[in-house]
């Protein structure tokens, strides 16, 4: 079974954004800045007033390795599997998959949300949006 | 000065608590530097990741038997130990302490590794954990943005390996060639096994003091402290706006500038060499070259014995411990003694640098010669 999250009230509006069919960030009403992941504080402003906002979906790989080997039982049958950074239009970052062949990732490259059910949670992960890029 | 250094072997050390493997480093740093352990008037010790111990300075005070005016425990991951090293220098020149022992034990090898194996959080779904996978994520974006090739970074797993060879303290006494690198068993991309330190059992530690207090005490053989220096860059891997630059590099120019020299009067450099990519960076950072050029600068074994900036001569991480840094310190202390088993010839000046976290903390020392 893959590794659960663990839910708290800051992170519930994450976690029931997904379930929902979409990916929420939180946003600062004094100083505009967006974020993930959650918490108490703008990190750039140190304010505790936010709303969460729903991300439109686009991004951009920032990184990415190739697991070859699992370190947690659940993904000794997922191997080789992608970790990618990816940074959302909006501008907060996350650690996700990205759905490709390990041949077409690359940094900057263009990607579009896809909320996968996977396991029983719902997971925010990628595509290429481009479609196939050669590079 | 460090007037001491001692340390214990190196590798498996089943049954060692790090309690009695802090003493047994210290009682030998107290006998290099030919200091009585009456004089230690200041402890500084290093959180062992293997078990955490509330108030563990005291728990190594007491079996010292030793009664410290200042001390503790800090936790900079693998920066603390020239951390320690700088809190020691500045408390000896504001008068809080005489003598100071700086010391690290930690046994992940024969105990707990899971600090370095850990999930990340919430992300652990995504089937994101471990340390590596997060040096991982650096030297990808290293390569595509620069340009560094995996057989670059195999230049500085190859020199580590081939000075650790001839070190009989060194954990993995075996030199590889760059096809034995690129064809080991492949970890994470785009890391193989040998881009990866060592997991060690082991203790070392440091005697600090002022150049006074050393003559008073006839320290035999004190390495002067020319300059130290830290940086800390906070953020997440996910979260670092630049993920190709880190603090190594406000950390060297504090400890350059307090040392009153550049990186081109380094004569031997220790570079913490957690996964290959660090020490590629530090380079970097460090100024030795420019952002991006640190592939064709440790090409063609720059980095080894007689190459233009020896480096890691011990074995480092990878070949000598992975223990997190205090080593590096130690072979820079004998570097400037002359008595390393990889000599450089005529070295008047060292560079060690220590760093912990995936690249969060970074602490740098500068040592010289009287």
């Amino acid at each position: 079974m893959l590794p659960r999250p663990e839910v708290t009230p800051l992170t519930e509006p994450y976690w029931s954004g997904l379930a929902a069919g979409e990916l929420r960030f939180q946003h600062c009403r004094d100083c505009g800045n967006a974020w993930l992941p959650a918490r108490d504080e703008c990190p750039r402003c140190l304010s505790r007033s936010h709303d969460w906002q729903v991300a439109s979906g686009g991004g951009r790989i920032i990184s990415w390795v190739v697991y070859r080997q699992a370190v947690h039982e659940a993904f000794v049958e997922r191997i080789p599997y992608n970790v990618a950074i990816v940074e959302l239009d909006e501008g907060p970052r996350l650690i996700t998959n990205v759905d490709a062949r390990e041949e077409e990732l690359a940094i900057e490259l263009p990607v579009r949300l896809r909320i996968d059910e996977d396991d029983g949670l719902h997971l925010p992960r990628f595509t290429l949006a481009g479609g196939r890029w050669s590079r | 000065m460090i007037a001491g250094v001692g340390h214990t072997a190196y590798g498996k050390l089943p049954g060692r608590s790090p309690t009695s493997m802090n003493v047994e480093a210290v009682r030998k740093a107290l006998a290099d530097a030919r200091v009585e352990k009456d004089a230690v008037d200041a402890l500084f010790v290093k959180y062992p990741t293997s078990g955490h111990v509330p108030m563990y300075g005291q728990v190594v005070a007491e079996a010292l038997g030793v009664q410290p005016r200042i001390g503790g425990v800090w936790d900079q991951g693998g920066a603390t130990n020239i951390s320690m090293l700088s809190f020691a220098a500045m408390a000896i020149s504001h008068g809080q302490c005489e003598v100071a022992v700086v010391t690290t034990a930690d046994n992940p090898r024969t105990g707990t590794r899971q600090a370095y194996e850990r999930a990340w959080g919430d992300d652990a779904p995504f089937g994101w954990f471990g340390t590596p996978a997060g040096y991982a994520m650096i030297a990808r974006r290293h390569m595509e943005e620069f340009g560094t090739t995996h057989e670059q970074l195999g230049e500085i797993a190859v020199a580590a390996r081939r000075h650790g060879a001839t070190n009989p303290d060194a954990q993995l006494r075996a030199p590889i060639t760059l096809e034995d690198f690129t064809q080991s068993r492949p970890v994470v991309d785009p890391f193989c096994r040998d881009d990866c330190c060592l997991i060690s059992d082991g203790a070392a530690a440091i005697v600090v003091m002022s150049r006074e207090r050393a003559r008073q005490l006839g320290a035999p053989a004190p390495v002067p402290v020319l300059g130290f220096g830290q940086g800390q860059t906070s953020w997440e891997v996910a979260q670092r706006p630049t993920l190709t630059e880190t603090a190594a590099a406000v950390s060297a120019h504090t400890a350059f500038a307090m040392a009153g020299i550049g990186p081109e009067q380094v004569d031997v450099a220790q570079l913490y060499d957690c996964f290959t990519i660090t020490v590629l960076m530090t380079l970097e950072d460090y100024g030795f070259c420019r952002k991006g050029q640190g592939g064709p600068f440790v090409a063609d074994g720059a980095l080894q014995l007689g190459g233009a900036l020896p480096t890691n001569t011990s074995g480092g991480l990878l070949s000598e411990t992975g223990m997190p840094g205090m080593q590096l310190v130690l072979e820079g202390v004998r570097q400037m003694r002359g008595t390393s088993v990889n000599q450089v010839p005529g070295a008047q000046t060292c560079v060690v640098s220590n760093q912990g976290g995936i690249m969060h903390t970074h602490s740098t020392l500068v040592l010289g010669q009287e």
